[in-house]
């Protein structure tokens, strides 16, 4: 199933996964949009979030964490409201979104921390 | 440049609404639904007074299937956001940044925004312990401490989805007397791990890098206590968000739109040829089905208001 296919939305990270992510070999940056199944707000930003990881593929990895099954690692990094988007660099925090500010929002803040 | 029979901005119950009538009568639609689609219901669970649904309806799914409604019949939805309006000419103006769009109508049902309480804190700690959407964040504060602020139904039913994880919640009140329906207060006074505390004000909000605890005034004993907790939910109210309209339409003293409200064409506004609907005009009863009634009216209203301007030309 792994062709040289175009990336398809946003990657799952699971705490198993998470700091490998934050120290990609290449030092690409990190989006993570901590979300959960049942929260409106996440559902909205959702599409959105996938949309964003087809279109900045190779320049910044986006992914997403389910709260809900990585509540240690969302509790690590202070995350207390979801949706939260937290872009890391080299392992560090450099930017966080409480709440889905909207499409534009996200591409102003990808942009800014290319 | 598009030029549309009816444009609507918003995509609440009101805004959907207008869309599903308006497309129905061919008036092909054009729906600004924001970058926030959805409006209000998007941060509840369970919507339990949606008539024709027993069993309740999730309030996200529910508009989503109002949005689909409203699509299927044709409404093209753009999650954009309105930026500036001109209402003053035949055809109004409506820019999105630096697109123009014109209509010979516009339905505005841009509801309204929680109000922040601007005390001390709550901006440093929005997120880490301060939010708006219990529904969305409860399950954060299992076996903790939480607090909602406010007095209404949204602040009970935030109170009551925090008591499912929460270890305690307190609903903090300053009055001694909530405004939430006799179903809702009588839920909250009747919850176990639910305190209410009366005449109370919130000061200021504490912690390091998550919230810790918060200071409270009694505005009756006129003390100040510090409490402690890991939540503080904000439920205080909401103001329509009419910041774009204020110099193109007649508001009332708290921004609310001013609409005709007698017939014919009750949701017409100060400018012939725009009306408005749901929680942007309507500070009294502010439910999801008289929002949709008022933005089926709307949508009537400027069927008529084309119709009758078709004749005189």
């Amino acid at each position: 199933m792994s062709d040289d296919k175009k990336q398809t939305g946003a990657v799952h990270l699971t705490t198993d996964n998470f700091k490998d992510t934050l120290d990609n070999k290449e030092g690409l940056p990190v989006f993570v949009d901590f979300f959960a199944e049942w929260c409106g707000p996440c559902k909205m930003a959702a599409p959105v979030v996938d949309k964003l990881a087809d279109e900045y593929q190779g320049k910044m990895i986006i992914t997403k964490l389910d709260v809900d099954e990585n509540n240690q690692t969302a509790a690590e990094h202070g995350v207390m409201s979801i949706p939260t988007v937290i872009i890391f660099k080299n392992g560090e925090e450099v930017d966080r979104a409480i709440g889905f500010p909207g499409e534009d929002a996200f591409r102003k803040m990808i942009d800014k921390n290319l | 440049m598009a030029q549309a029979q009816v444009i609507i901005i918003g995509s609440g119950p009101a805004g959907y609404t207008a869309g599903i009538y308006a497309a129905r009568a061919s008036l092909k639609p054009v729906l600004f639904a924001g970058e926030k689609p959805g409006g209000q219901l998007m941060n509840t669970t369970l919507v339990e007074n949606w008539p024709g649904t027993e069993a309740g309806v999730m309030g996200p799914e529910l508009m989503m299937e109002m949005r689909n409604q409203a699509v299927k019949f044709g409404t093209e939805i753009i999650d954009k956001k309105v930026t500036k309006v001109d209402f003053s000419g035949e055809l109004k103006k409506v820019w999105v940044g630096d697109e123009l769009h014109e209509a010979k109508t516009v339905i505005i049902a841009t509801g309204a925004a929680g109000i922040m309480s601007g005390v001390p804190g709550e901006k440093k700690f929005f997120g880490r312990g301060v939010a708006t959407c219990a529904v969305c964040d409860a399950p954060f504060y299992k076996d903790k401490v939480a607090m909602v602020i406010g007095g209404g139904d949204a602040a009970v039913e935030d109170t009551m989805a925090l008591t499912k994880f929460a270890s305690k919640v307190y609903l903090v009140h300053r009055r001694d007397k909530l405004r939430a329906s006799k179903v809702m207060a009588d839920r909250v006074m009747n919850a176990p791990k639910a305190e209410i505390l009366w005449n109370t004000e919130l000061k200021q909000v504490l912690g390091d890098k998550l919230v810790e605890k918060v200071e409270l005034y009694n505005n009756k004993t006129k003390q100040t206590k510090e409490i402690e907790t890991k939540g503080v939910f904000l439920a205080i109210g909401h103001k329509p968000v009419t910041e774009i309209f204020k110099d193109q339409l007649d508001l009332d003293k708290k921004g609310f739109i001013k609409t005709k409200l007698t017939y014919p064409g009750a949701t017409t506004t100060s400018v012939e040829g725009v009306f408005a609907a749901g929680d942007v005009v309507d500070h009294r009863y502010k439910q999801a089905v008289t929002s949709a009634g008022m933005g089926c009216q709307a949508a009537l209203d400027a069927e008529k208001y084309l119709e009758n301007n078709e004749r005189k030309e």
